[in-house]
């Protein structure tokens, strides 16, 4: 039997600190922003901290991996760039720990990356990093076990996809899983942006909502402000990333960056 | 050969995908599960394996090349199914099983185009719509492969991204696969992705080593003392492993010097499952790069890991240098022009020849050598 077999405990863990700035967004009637951009592309750094002071609740940070199958062109091309760059994990990383961002962090990745560094390894670098949760684009439920005993255990939060394709009961046991919030992904597809906001998008909110009291999030192919807000109808936030890092990509402009995130939390306030 | 316990053969396999996708790769596991068990099935697949591809294959005993080479060489000819490869064996299968599953449309990567070229007949045989993804630079090296999808009625993507081969038209394949998940079935070419690709395609290939365990028993009275068979995902080499597992024969795997998972590579999750992977020390994977475009692979299919843990199949690497010779080699002494991925077989039997003297070889002749004609004559300079 494989070691990924160990069964994953489900229960009562406190909300950890995505979970609870998410919250407070919603408490008090506010939209969640999450957004994304890939790590060691131009300016990310300052990239990160423009979009914090612009109003993201959450900065998601894609480590770069040279197979990302869950991503369409715009985020392949950065995670390109980023590693002819140089960029590492561990460097990436680090380079987080130093950033005094003022909000909450969670990296987004691939399984092997996270396999490779050591999954207890990798956990606890992410805690003393400061980073406070971490979605892994190609690992489902049933794969997540050895993966969550090490991130609850350095206290990660482990933030798992839904699929429009899923069941009711599958969704319910991706909710009942999921930490810091349950991303809802918004269509069938990759990562990019697209001229219409698919009707997928509300529906996929519309199932989650009733499941969880955890924050409900639609991301995938919500990308302008005006889908923002109209996704935001029913969920409780987005999670913004090709749009972003096609900014990146092609201005390389923290500024020009932050611009686009407050008009993204402009849209949803 | 067993099944796998939930996905996984011993620490390698699992289902390590977008989570669009497992859904559909429960679906497709429970289809394949009845269909597998349904005689109605297996009888309309064996007629289109016996009157449509042209099985059995016959096994070929080499006397000029078991002379020069001071063993008995037998081959397993799957050179001789229709499109020219044992491709078609798990193409009919899943096609047949898209049709139940009510799908309309299939997707398929393909490296040297073999598993592309046989896709688009399928395809074409039972009225499916088909897209094949193939990495831009292999769509260059094998410019005729291309064109015969292309009369078959498929459409030819160009993979434009990474290391423009193999490896990425795989990731362009899933990818359009996420998207298209609903009316498509992803018709993998190989014994690696996720669960239950590996097991299922395993199945299909199984043909291989059942027929050539029965013909080797009528001609020799038992097993070959080894079995032996090119591997890049390793479909043909678990083929013709499932025939022989139970018995004694040594198993060998052959691979690429320069796409040697099980050699080079390291335990890594890539397109849907856990196996030996070539990758850098950080988790990257690298690019495979060998003479042959369809063992251009930086992974190997689960169960081939397991098989080398576990010490019940052995994997050895050759050089282009090697396969080049090996290809010349079966070509003047037999009249077979191999293709240059079971090249790679005979590449390890013609340099193991003292470790293999006297001995009865049974080598997997996976394809022919057609599509590799160009590329050999501008590579010795003819």
């Amino acid at each position: 039997m494989g070691p990924e077999l160990c069964a994953i405990e489900s229960g009562a863990i406190e909300p950890g600190i995505i979970e609870v700035a998410l919250g407070q967004r919603c408490s008090s009637g506010g939209k969640a922003l999450v957004t994304y951009l890939t790590g060691g592309l131009g300016q990310w750094q300052t990239a990160l901290l423009a979009a914090a002071d612009a109003g993201a609740d959450v900065l998601e940070v894609g480590i770069p991996f040279s197979d990302p199958v869950m991503d369409g062109p715009v985020i392949q091309e950065a995670n390109d760039h980023a590693l002819v760059n140089g960029a590492t994990p561990l460097a990436v990383l680090e380079a987080i720990g130093r950033l005094d961002i003022g909000v909450p962090v969670a990296v987004m990745t691939y399984y092997n990356i996270v396999l490779r560094f050591g999954l207890k390894r990798f956990a606890s670098v992410l805690a003393s990093c400061g980073v406070a949760g971490a979605i892994l684009a190609d690992m489902p439920l049933e794969e997540a076990g050895p993966w969550v005993q090490a991130a609850d255990a350095a206290g990660v939060e482990t933030i798992l996809l839904a699929a429009p394709t899923a069941s009711e009961e599958r969704l319910e046991r991706i909710c009942e899983r999921s930490r810091g919030f349950v991303y809802g992904v918004g269509l069938l597809g990759v990562t990019g942006v697209r001229s219409d906001l698919a009707a997928s998008a509300a529906v996929i909110a519309k199932r989650l909502k009733p499941l969880t009291h955890k924050p409900v999030l639609v991301g995938v192919g919500v990308g302008t402000p005006e889908q923002a807000q109209q996704v935001c109808q029913i969920a409780d936030g987005v999670v913004v990333g090709s749009a972003l890092v096609r900014c990146m990509l092609e201005e390389n402009d923290p500024s020009a960056l932050g611009l686009l995130v407050s008009q993204f939390r402009k849209a949803l306030d | 050969m067993a099944e796998p316990l939930a996905g996984w053969f011993g620490d390698f396999g699992g289902r390590f995908v977008p989570e669009t996708l497992v859904p559909a790769c429960e679906e497709l596991e429970v289809a394949f599960r009845s269909a597998w068990a349904d005689q109605k099935f297996r009888a309309e697949l064996n007629r289109l394996l016996t009157d449509y591809a042209g099985r059995p294959s016959p096994l070929t005993e080499c006397k000029r090349l078991s002379t020069e080479l001071g063993l008995r060489l037998l081959l397993k000819r799957e050179d001789l199914n229709h499109t020219g490869s044992h491709k078609i064996n798990n193409v009919l299968g899943q096609a047949l099983l898209a049709v139940r599953m009510g799908k309309t449309r299939l997707v398929a990567e393909t490296g040297a185009g073999q598993h592309g070229v046989a896709t688009a007949t399928a395809a074409a045989l039972l009225g499916l719509e088909c897209v094949v993804y193939m990495g831009e630079v292999d769509m260059q090296r094998q410019a005729l492969n291309v064109f015969r999808m292309q009369l078959l009625g498929a459409e030819v993507r160009a993979a434009v991204s990474g290391s423009r081969t193999l490896k990425d038209a795989i990731n362009e394949a899933m990818r359009d696969w996420v998207a298209t998940v609903e009316t498509t079935h992803y018709c993998l070419g190989s014994v690696m992705g996720p669960h239950p690709y590996p097991w299922m395609v395993r199945e299909f290939h199984r043909v291989i080593g059942d027929e050539a365990r029965e013909q080797c028993h009528a001609l020799l009275g038992c097993d070959p003392d080894v079995v032996t068979a090119c591997v890049g995902g390793g479909s043909n080499a678990i083929g013709i492993f499932s025939g022989f597992a139970a018995g004694a024969a040594a198993l060998v795997g052959v691979e690429p010097a320069g796409g040697a998972a099980i050699n080079r590579g390291v335990p890594g999750v890539v397109h849907g499952s856990k196996s030996f992977l070539m990758q850098d020390e950080q988790g990257q994977v690298l690019e495979a790069q060998s003479i042959s475009a369809g063992l251009d692979y930086p992974g190997i299919g689960p169960e081939h890991s397991h098989l080398s843990a576990i010490g019940r199949a052995r994997y050895e690497s050759v050089e282009d240098i090697e396969v080049v010779a090996a290809f010349e080699l079966l070509s003047r002494n037999e009249g077979i022009i191999p293709a240059l991925e079971p090249a790679h077989a005979l590449a390890w039997v013609s340099r193991a020849r003292q470790e293999l003297a006297g001995k009865t070889v049974l080598l997997n002749m996976s394809g022919r050598g057609d599509k590799d004609v160009d590329q050999m004559m501008e590579r010795l300079g003819r």
